[in-house]
């Protein structure tokens, strides 16, 4: 009954691959349920931390699932979890580009967008919430959660910027026995 | 479809050309590669115009996946076929992948150590407050009809609050949406 865990991986990244709408930051939440609630394979601190080193990376956020897979079986893991989760996706894609090439498909790009984007976007608000309570920082957590969400609301300033000024903030807390 | 067509015709980049660009996305695209993006395949490479980039990007919003990833798939493909797409998402993922590696290493090496789970517990809540704001962003930047707010809020609620398994809340809410969005494109 179990299986392997890269079947196990490319089933369940494969399935999340083709929820992903507006990218990775849609299925945190799916992530999250998979590997801490369904799967057993970190605890949600764990998570939490796998997803900020996600963060911190360079590249397309869609590497949340190859930092995953690297937690769970090492760097096999990161490949076939990065395969996994690009895959699907990317076939979908292809068979997209061909097809609008063929005709027109403006109108039906239209009315898919209109009803994706209030999803999605809800979506990344979920993304969101879930990761502030899996992070499990206690009040001064969720403080330093508000005051990122703040300055990134407002200005457009690099994203590494709060972050590195958020980690600081916690750490300074911590080791003055607050946080 | 216009413009994407004459761009192909103009002169098609060779696989070292696209796997050089992608390369370069995937490397300087620290803290999200959307603009990076734009600037590489419209102003440096010239590989298409404003609005067939903006047709791209239209198209790659509409469907699963990274948008980035998206446009390298459709790209790559447009100029060189198959090969094209898998050297274009290659080129994108290498940098980024090889990073990670080296930064998922350092994270192993460190792990053990209180302070190192400490500023990791911090980056975590940062980032949450980083997507949370960012989705709060382009929430109220999207002008969006009264019937997607409550889409946007029924998303939200089913997956963030309620914890719901995400393939049938989809299953449910993307045909909603589409039937909103046809009927709702012409009126509200």
């Amino acid at each position: 009954m179990e299986r392997g865990v890269f079947t196990q991986l490319v089933i369940t990244f494969g399935t999340i691959s083709l929820m992903a709408i507006g990218g990775a930051n849609a299925v945190v939440p799916e992530f999250h349920r998979q590997m801490v609630d369904v799967l057993s394979w970190m605890d949600a601190p764990t998570f939490a931390r796998l997803f900020a080193i996600a963060q911190t990376a360079p590249g397309p956020n869609v590497m949340l699932a190859s930092i995953l897979g690297w937690h769970v079986a090492g760097t096999p893991g990161l490949l076939v979890a990065t395969a996994a989760i690009l895959t699907p996706s990317s076939l979908l894609a292809l068979a997209a580009s061909r097809g609008l090439q063929r005709y027109s498909g403006n109108h039906a790009v239209r009315i898919a967008t209109l009803a994706l984007v209030p999803i999605a976007l809800g979506l990344m608000l979920a993304s969101g919430i879930v990761a502030a309570f899996a992070a499990d920082a206690g009040l001064i957590g969720f403080a330093i959660t508000a005051a990122t969400a703040v300055v990134t609301y407002r200005s457009k300033i690099n994203p590494l910027v709060p972050m590195a000024v958020g980690t600081v903030a916690f750490v300074a807390m911590w080791l003055a026995g607050l946080a | 479809m216009s413009t994407l067509e004459s761009a192909t015709d103009a002169k098609r980049p060779t696989l070292s050309n696209l796997f050089t660009g992608f390369l370069k996305i995937g490397m300087m695209g620290f803290g999200g590669v959307g603009p990076i993006a734009r600037h590489i395949i419209v102003t440096e490479r010239n590989w298409l115009d404003d609005r067939g980039y903006a047709e791209l990007i239209g198209i790659c919003q509409a469907l699963p996946g990274a948008n980035t990833v998206n446009a390298a798939v459709m790209l790559g493909d447009r100029f060189r076929g198959m090969a094209g797409a898998l050297i274009c998402v290659f080129g994108l993922m290498a940098v980024p992948l090889l990073s990670l590696v080296a930064i998922a290493n350092f994270y192993d090496a460190v792990s053990d150590h209180p302070l190192a789970q400490v500023a990791l517990t911090g980056a975590a809540a940062s980032a949450a407050g980083l997507i949370l704001g960012t989705a709060a962003r382009l929430l109220t930047k999207a002008g969006l009809a009264r019937w997607a707010w409550v889409m946007a809020a029924v998303a939200f609620l089913a997956i963030g609050v309620l914890r719901l398994p995400m393939l049938p809340t989809l299953l449910v809410l993307v045909p909603l949406g589409l039937v909103a969005a046809t009927f709702g494109a012409r009126r509200i």
